[in-house]
């Protein structure tokens, strides 16, 4: 598939790192399922769906610096949706999202929502002008918001409210964010003997986007970040690289 | 149904290999191939440097085939030496190697080999990429000085990748006299896409390989060439998705088969592709001998 040429027709500022690209064509999608965009002349890079019509971008390097330079009018292209999305399931869930780990979670929360899924958000962020859409996950359920610096309500790391729930009583957990946070949520899960009813979706290098050039292999399974994920279960990734080191474009391993 | 090979001396199960730059980059993928089906595995193709590759767009799917122009991308010999140690498992492992000259590849090959693999592939053919792969693949000299170099170094079986040239045949011959055990044929043809609403190239390398089931008719006709002529083994790989493709590229002379675009809609295809033409020889009562090159008279 030659990539779907997407013009843009609304950017959100949604925190001073992070920006909403809404486009001209509605993709139907998982929760959690992913794009990857073109910036042409330059890269490109995976982003999850954060709408059927929208990515939401952190600015990183190179090509997502290019992307925070387009505006209304302007295009990018996008192959997809990729890769396997986010499994609804039960009847009571508990979504952990930090940073921009929120992207492909607020969708997953209104799809909960409007299933009569009862949805608790643990949302964290390093202050409160960067949490990444905090209505949405308000509108969609019970909010607990943590900010590194303190700046609003709980002071401290997401995983430390995630420490004092009873994660017995979920159906299902979802993880979203930095791999160290959600190593932990792993850990803490592990304590309750739950791990397979956490998913978590990771990432890794990606480059095809079609499970074909081996960029995106997790050890020891082989898993496929692109096609086989990008969300797995946390049975499947206890005694893996999960938490411990990743690949970088050339494929050599760099310690998280 | 017993379909065990010989191919340059290595015993494979089956005679389906997953071909070099699918899958190949790391001990645990290679692995997940194993356990797929496969009766040999090659690795990405693996150089002096680390090399990030390509800019994305890195790899499309077009309606015939796919484009991919990922650019060598490897870690070096240096960190891929314990991705093969460990990548040693049911199957044997060929290591695919590349270079700027008959040096930089006989210190990839000396470098790798500790590490215990059961073939070398010298990729002298990869289109995208400059200073490597098909621009030494075109030419019989450096194909014939290379393939001497790395066969002097090394004493296990060293495999030549070939590009879709129309004179695949002299370069054959070339990587025969410099004592290749065998001949891959054939590596992605050169082409591109363009965006006709940005008018950009698709790939960020502008142009790169196809593969896939469009090649299929021209690497059937390379292999039948190259066994017309030449004495060592070959090894057919070019848009084979199905057991009748494979029988196909086994009647032309092909002794194994490499399979990678094929992947993407079936990772067994490695198994049904062996269980086909086992199906196909026991109904008719033959053997993969009594079919091997039976086309070419
Ligand atoms: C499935 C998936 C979904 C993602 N969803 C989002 C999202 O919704 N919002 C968001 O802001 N970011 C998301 N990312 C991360 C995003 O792809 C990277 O931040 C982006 O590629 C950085 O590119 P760059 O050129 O700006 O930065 P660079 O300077 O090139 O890289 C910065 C870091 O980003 C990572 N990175 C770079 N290129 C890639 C690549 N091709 N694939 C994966 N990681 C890469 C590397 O870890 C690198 O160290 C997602 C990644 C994956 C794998
Ligand atoms: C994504 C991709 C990466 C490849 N990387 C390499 C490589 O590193 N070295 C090489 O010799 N050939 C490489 N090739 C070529 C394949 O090994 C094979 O020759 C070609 O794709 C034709 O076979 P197929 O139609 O079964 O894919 C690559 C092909 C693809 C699609
Ligand atoms: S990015 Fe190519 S296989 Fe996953």
């Amino acid at each position: 598939m030659i990539p779907m040429h997407a013009e843009i027709t609304q950017v959100v500022n949604e925190t001073p790192s992070a920006r909403t690209f809404f486009f001209d064509s509605s993709l139907g999608h998982i929760p959690g399922q992913y794009v990857m965009v073109w910036i042409r002349g330059v890269d490109e890079i995976p982003m999850s769906l954060s709408y059927p019509n929208a990515i939401t971008v952190q600015k990183m390097g190179e090509a997502t610096t290019a992307l925070f330079k387009l505006g209304k009018g302007d295009s990018f292209g996008i192959r997809g949706p990729f890769g396997n999305g986010f499994s609804l399931e039960g009847n009571s869930i508990l979504l952990i999202a930090g940073g921009v780990g929120a992207a492909p979670l607020g969708s997953l929360a209104e799809k909960a929502k409007s299933n009569n899924i009862k949805v608790k958000t643990i949302l964290g962020a390093k202050s409160a002008e960067e949490l990444l859409f905090k209505k949405r996950f308000d509108n969609a359920g019970d909010l607990m918001i943590t900010t590194e610096d303190g700046s609003l309500e709980y002071h401290g790391l997401a995983t430390e409210l995630v420490d004092e729930e009873d994660l017995a009583k979920y159906d299902a957990i979802y993880s979203c964010g930095p791999e160290k946070m959600m190593f932990k949520v792993l850990n803490i899960a592990e304590g309750f003997d739950i791990s397979s009813r956490v998913q978590f979706s990771l990432q890794r290098y990606v480059k095809c986007g079609l499970g074909l050039c081996g960029t995106c292999c997790i050890d020891p399974s082989g898993l496929r970040i692109c096609r086989d994920g990008p969300v797995f279960r946390g049975d499947q990734l206890i005694g893996t690289e999960f938490g411990q080191y990743m690949r970088d474009a050339s494929g050599k391993r760099v310690k998280l | 149904m017993d379909l065990t090979t010989n191919v340059t001396g290595l015993q494979l199960r089956n005679p389906t290999i997953l071909a070099a730059g699918i899958l190949g980059s790391t001990a645990s993928s290679l692995k997940r191939v194993m356990r797929s089906g496969a009766g040999a595995v090659v690795t990405k193709s693996i150089g002096v440097v680390s090399r990030e590759g390509h800019p994305g767009p890195v790899m499309i799917k077009t309606e015939c085939g796919f484009l991919n122009a990922i650019g060598l991308a490897n870690p070096s010999y240096h960190e891929f030496k314990s991705e093969l140690e460990e990548a040693k498992g049911e199957v044997p492992v060929v290591a695919s190697i590349f270079g700027r000259n008959a040096e930089e590849f006989e210190e990839v090959a000396l470098g790798l080999i500790e590490a215990g693999l059961d073939a070398f592939e010298l990729n002298l053919s990869c289109p995208h990429a400059e200073g490597y792969g098909a621009s030494l693949g075109e030419d019989p000299n450096a194909v014939e000085n290379i393939t001497r170099a790395v066969k002097k170094a090394v004493n296990v079986p060293v495999w030549v990748k070939l590009p879709p040239l129309t004179n695949i045949v002299k370069i054959g011959l070339a990587a025969q006299r410099g004592g290749a055990d065998a001949v891959v044929a054939i590596n992605t043809l050169p082409a591109m896409a363009i965006d006709i609403e940005s008018r950009f190239p698709v790939l960020g390398n502008i142009s790169g390989g196809l593969s896939g089931a469009a090649i299929k008719p021209v690497a059937l006709k390379c292999v039948y060439d190259l066994y017309a002529v030449l004495d060592i083994d070959i090894i057919g790989v070019g848009g084979i998705s199905s057991w009748r493709d494979a029988l196909e590229f086994i009647m032309a002379g092909a002794s194994a088969l490499e399979i990678g675009s094929a992947v993407y809609e079936d990772r067994g295809v490695f198994r049904h592709i062996s269980d086909g033409i086992a199906r196909y020889l026991q109904e008719r009562g033959c053997d993969l001998e009594d079919i091997h090159g039976v086309t070419v008279r």
